[in-house]
């Protein structure tokens, strides 16, 4: 059991990667890793939203399936998770303000990004239990963080570069995040290494 | 005659001038995540197309009736009633390609463009002009991707279309159907439509982040001056 949840939480982190292998959150990913803080910022509140529409949609997941209307999924998760977000923010605003001003001007940002709703759907087609989804959640913001952050890295590096004119700006940004996902490429099956 | 002239000039401005992917940088996660075959691009584009005009056309005509305060919610309800249409239909008669599209089918919900177009055109003008809107839209988007899936599936695969191309087939550059070619076919696209655009004096394409994000107006991100326009990126980061 504990095995299991170790390995779905690699497989997230590290070979299935949501930005580099799966393309989920690409918006954010580029738009958002100019610097390190505010990339920081950004996958914190991602990964908690992820993991709060996750807990919050299983149960309504369930529901949905014992009426028989799991064909509703795409447009109650969509409400769920916007709903919530925006719920989240005036709970934050109101009783936490020290979580609020590092992580809530990020939250509406989120709503209509395709990590959070993609591994909710994720998890309903995995048919994962609560705890499995759970971890594939957290462990898919962490993929997201790692991802943003070496990014991040890359990208102040890349500041100080001679590029040539046709590749500045957005193409060569493509490139670099090329050669960050071939890095991902070399963790191919050791999950399934490790835990056989 | 002059109707017909605005109206074509709305339907092939999303597929040249305003592509949605390669000029206004749009919808970036399903051009990277379904071009690995021209199958599934073209599938992909087709299904978001078909979202686009009909959400296009039921937006702007509602667009009296909706409160200009919860649009976005709104929107966000008749596109994905849409989605879950065309994810039935898929599901229905062509199974392969819903196991090609996987999650990416559903997802067509916070595709950016479809937003984008019904925050930017379709809630302020006329139905016709809308769905026609859409559809260049849609075909602009589908273009990009088949542009895209022909590139990578060609030199990753040593196909087209599930056709096996002689000589190339025998061994094919397998990167380019990973996730690493995705990013840098799409890298080096952007670069060559960049300098055709530079070529005819018209602005480089560049991520637009906040501009083309359909929370600008409510973002505070936007508001607080966080993320700064794409032309002053020195702007201090007031978050922490």
């Amino acid at each position: 059991m504990t095995k299991g949840l170790v390995a779905i939480l690699l497989t997230a982190i590290l070979t299935q990667n949501f930005v580099l292998s799966k393309f989920l959150g690409i918006c954010p990913f580029l738009g958002v890793s100019k610097k390190l803080n505010t990339a920081v910022g950004m996958s914190a509140a991602v990964i908690f939203v992820m993991a709060l529409s996750t807990a919050v949609t299983y149960p309504i997941n369930l529901l949905l399936e014992s009426k028989d209307l799991a064909y509703l999924q795409t447009i109650v998760f969509i409400l769920v998770i916007a709903a919530l977000v925006q719920l989240v923010e005036i709970i934050l605003k109101k009783y936490i303000p020290a979580l609020y001003s590092a992580l809530g001007i990020y939250l509406p940002l989120i709503t209509t990004n395709c990590a959070v709703l993609g591994v909710v759907i994720l998890n309903v087609q995995n048919e994962y239990g609560f705890w499995e989804s759970m971890f594939n959640s957290v462990g898919a913001g962490l993929g997201f963080m790692l991802a943003m952050v070496m990014f991040a890295g890359v990208r102040e590096r890349m500041e100080s570069c001679e590029v040539p004119k046709f590749m500045r700006g957005l193409p060569i940004t493509l490139v670099a995040a090329s050669l960050v996902s071939v890095s991902f490429l070399g963790f191919t099956g050791i999950v399934e290494h490790i835990f056989g | 005659m002059a109707e017909k002239k605005s109206l074509f000039k709305e339907f092939s401005k999303g597929i040249v001038i305003e592509n949605p992917v390669l000029r206004l940088v749009l919808g970036t996660c399903p051009t990277l995540a379904t071009t690995t075959s021209v199958q599934s691009a073209l599938g992909m584009g087709l299904a978001a197309s078909i979202v686009l005009v009909c959400s296009n056309i039921v937006i702007s005509a509602l667009r009296k009736v909706i409160p200009s305060k919860v649009r976005i919610p709104a929107y966000i309800v008749v596109i994905a009633s849409f989605v879950t249409v065309v994810q039935m239909l898929v599901k229905a008669f062509t199974p392969e390609l819903d196991e090609q599209l996987g999650v990416y089918l559903p997802l067509i919900v916070v595709n950016c463009i479809i937003l984008g177009r019904a925050e930017a055109f379709a809630g302020k003008n006329p139905v016709l002009a809308s769905a026609v809107d859409g559809l260049g839209m849609g075909v602009g988007f589908t273009a990009a991707l088949f542009l895209m899936s022909s590139v990578r599936e060609i030199l990753g695969a040593g196909s087209f279309y599930g056709i096996s191309i002689p000589l190339l087939s025998n061994n094919p550059m397998l990167i380019f159907i990973l996730p690493p070619g995705g990013f840098f076919v799409f890298g080096l696209l952007m670069a060559v439509v960049n300098r055709l655009a530079e070529s005819r004096g018209k602005p480089r394409a560049e991520l637009r982040g906040c501009e083309a994000c359909p929370m600008n107006g409510t973002c505070k991100l936007h508001n607080e001056g966080t993320i700064a326009p794409p032309q002053e990126t020195k702007g201090e980061v007031s978050a922490s």
